[in-house]
């Protein structure tokens, strides 16, 4: 009997733990969006202004010590490469890339300059189960070779496909991806490499709040250049890096499909009740079974005595 | 970019030029006041000092089309003209006597933040030349690409690693393509 008691208590115990993890759990799910860190800073994008030189890339690769690259910076005709079909990415060699658009109707084509936007609320950070992702303060997104295991989720979860993974190294296989320029210019106040680097000042660098303000007058007193439109300032539940451009975004290459909220906000009512389900579900249902089986024990149990 | 002692001093020798020269007392200065060669070598680094031709320029454009104005006249832009209609004379018309050749340094990012200031947007030195310079050159078909106006130095051509040159000519590329 005592035994039975026991098995009851524990079954209240379990059930009574389950309801509390259920409403501390939920409670993260209901605190509203993160709206970034205050006077964090970004970069404003104009399109109209980008020549396509390169010196962006130049910049990039001499601040980060990357890898030469198969082609100087200044030949211009890596514009034409096309793999799978597909314009140029960044990947393990290079951190950010310029493309060429040619637009229907207008003269001159449109450059589109890629790099890490550094999301408010990165995928890439919330996808990591060893947290090798960090939003520091600044905005920067930067990432710790250290912890990482290699699993990489974030390159699925990033709604931007920038997180490259370092195949050709065996021994030091990482994920390469913009962190801002964080330790060698952020943390010390100087815009990253690609900013400093632009003739044409077609990244400002700049708090993200006034940056909106930037971006807002560009479009208004210059009625007519731009598309209404500040590509960054929502996407993806906004980003650090944002453009301006005077032609319909998705014909520069970007994509409009991106949802405005953070792709966090997708699975995270799924996500809290992962370790509800992992940890209550066991004990609670191996309860149920307990409590179940009861009755057939107590009875096995009485035959048992009545035997003896 | 790295500001080393002697571009301080070309910026201070450019900004000199362009406060003394063109000042005649009580005369609005016009194209024929203007400086016939300026060497601009401020931010001259990756790249050569450009020499550029100030004089011939203005056989091709009027003043107003690069300078917001000129000493003594009054700026004739609508959206300038918003809040200067009644400003003082300016002292300077070189492009570095507004323009920083120092841009996004924190002590800006701190005066972006004034909500009275209208400026907060405006170019650095670097910035300010090719935005005023490109899209005329690109508009007149004249050079656009980067070494049409300044060529490499050593260290420009390790930048965008030369070195191991590609067919030569096939660098050539023009903006306006």
């Amino acid at each position: 009997m005592n035994k039975a008691f026991n098995r009851r208590g524990f079954l209240q115990g379990s059930l009574a733990g389950a309801a509390v993890a259920t409403v501390s759990l939920a409670k993260p799910t209901e605190a509203s969006t993160f709206e970034g860190y205050p006077d964090s800073i970004g970069v404003l994008v104009d399109l109209s202004r980008c020549i396509g030189c390169r010196s962006c890339e130049a910049a990039c690769n001499k601040e980060q010590n990357l890898p030469a690259p198969a082609l100087p910076f200044n030949d211009f005709s890596v514009f034409d490469e096309l793999l799978h079909g597909q314009k140029r990415r960044p990947d393990e060699t290079r951190y950010t890339v310029v493309n060429r658009y040619e637009i229907p109707g207008r003269e001159h084509p449109l450059f589109r300059k890629i790099q890490c936007n550094h999301c408010l609320e990165p995928a890439c950070l919330t996808s990591c189960f060893v947290n090798a992702y960090t939003k520091t303060p600044e905005g920067a997104v930067i990432y710790n070779a250290d912890v990482c295991v290699g699993c990489r989720t974030c390159m699925v979860a990033c709604p931007f496909y920038i997180p490259a993974f370092r195949y050709s190294s065996a021994f030091h296989p990482r994920i390469m991806k913009c962190i801002f320029c964080y330790d060698t210019r952020l943390t010390k106040g100087k815009p990253p490499a690609c900013v400093e680097s632009c003739p044409q000042e077609a990244m400002t660098f700049g708090r993200r709040t006034d940056l909106l303000e930037i971006g807002r007058q560009r479009i208004r007193e210059n009625a007519g250049t731009y598309v209404d439109h500040i590509y960054g300032e929502h996407e993806a539940g906004g980003t650090a890096w944002m453009y301006i451009s005077p032609a319909p975004f998705e014909q520069a290459g970007f994509d409009t499909t991106v949802p405005k909220e953070p792709i966090l906000n997708y699975v995270k009512d799924f996500l809290s009740i992962v370790p509800m389900v992992l940890t209550i579900w066991p004990a609670l249902f191996a309860g149920f079974h307990l409590l179940a089986t009861r009755k057939e024990k107590l009875e096995q149990q009485k035959k048992n005595e009545g035997e003896v | 970019m790295h500001t080393n002692p002697k571009a301080v001093i070309a910026a201070a020798v450019l900004m000199l030029t362009g406060m003394l020269y063109p000042s005649q007392p009580c005369h609005a200065s016009d194209e024929y006041d203007a400086i016939e060669i300026v060497t601009i070598d401020v931010l001259a680094d990756l790249y050569k000092p450009v020499v550029f031709n100030h004089q011939w320029h203005t056989k091709l454009a009027p003043c107003k089309d690069c300078h917001h104005h000129t000493t003594g006249r009054q700026d004739m832009d609508p959206n300038c003209i918003r809040c200067h209609a009644n400003s003082k004379e300016a002292t300077s018309v070189a492009c570095s006597s507004c323009h920083s050749s120092k841009q996004f340094y924190p002590e800006q990012l701190n005066e972006t933040r004034n909500p009275t200031l209208y400026h907060i947007d405006k170019p650095g030195l670097k910035g300010a030349y090719h935005l005023s310079c490109v899209p005329c050159h690109v508009k007149k078909n004249a050079p656009s690409h980067c070494e049409g106006c300044h060529a490499l130095t050593d260290a420009g051509k390790q930048y965008f690693h030369l070195n191991k040159q590609a067919a030569p000519g096939k660098t050539k590329g023009s903006h306006a393509q």
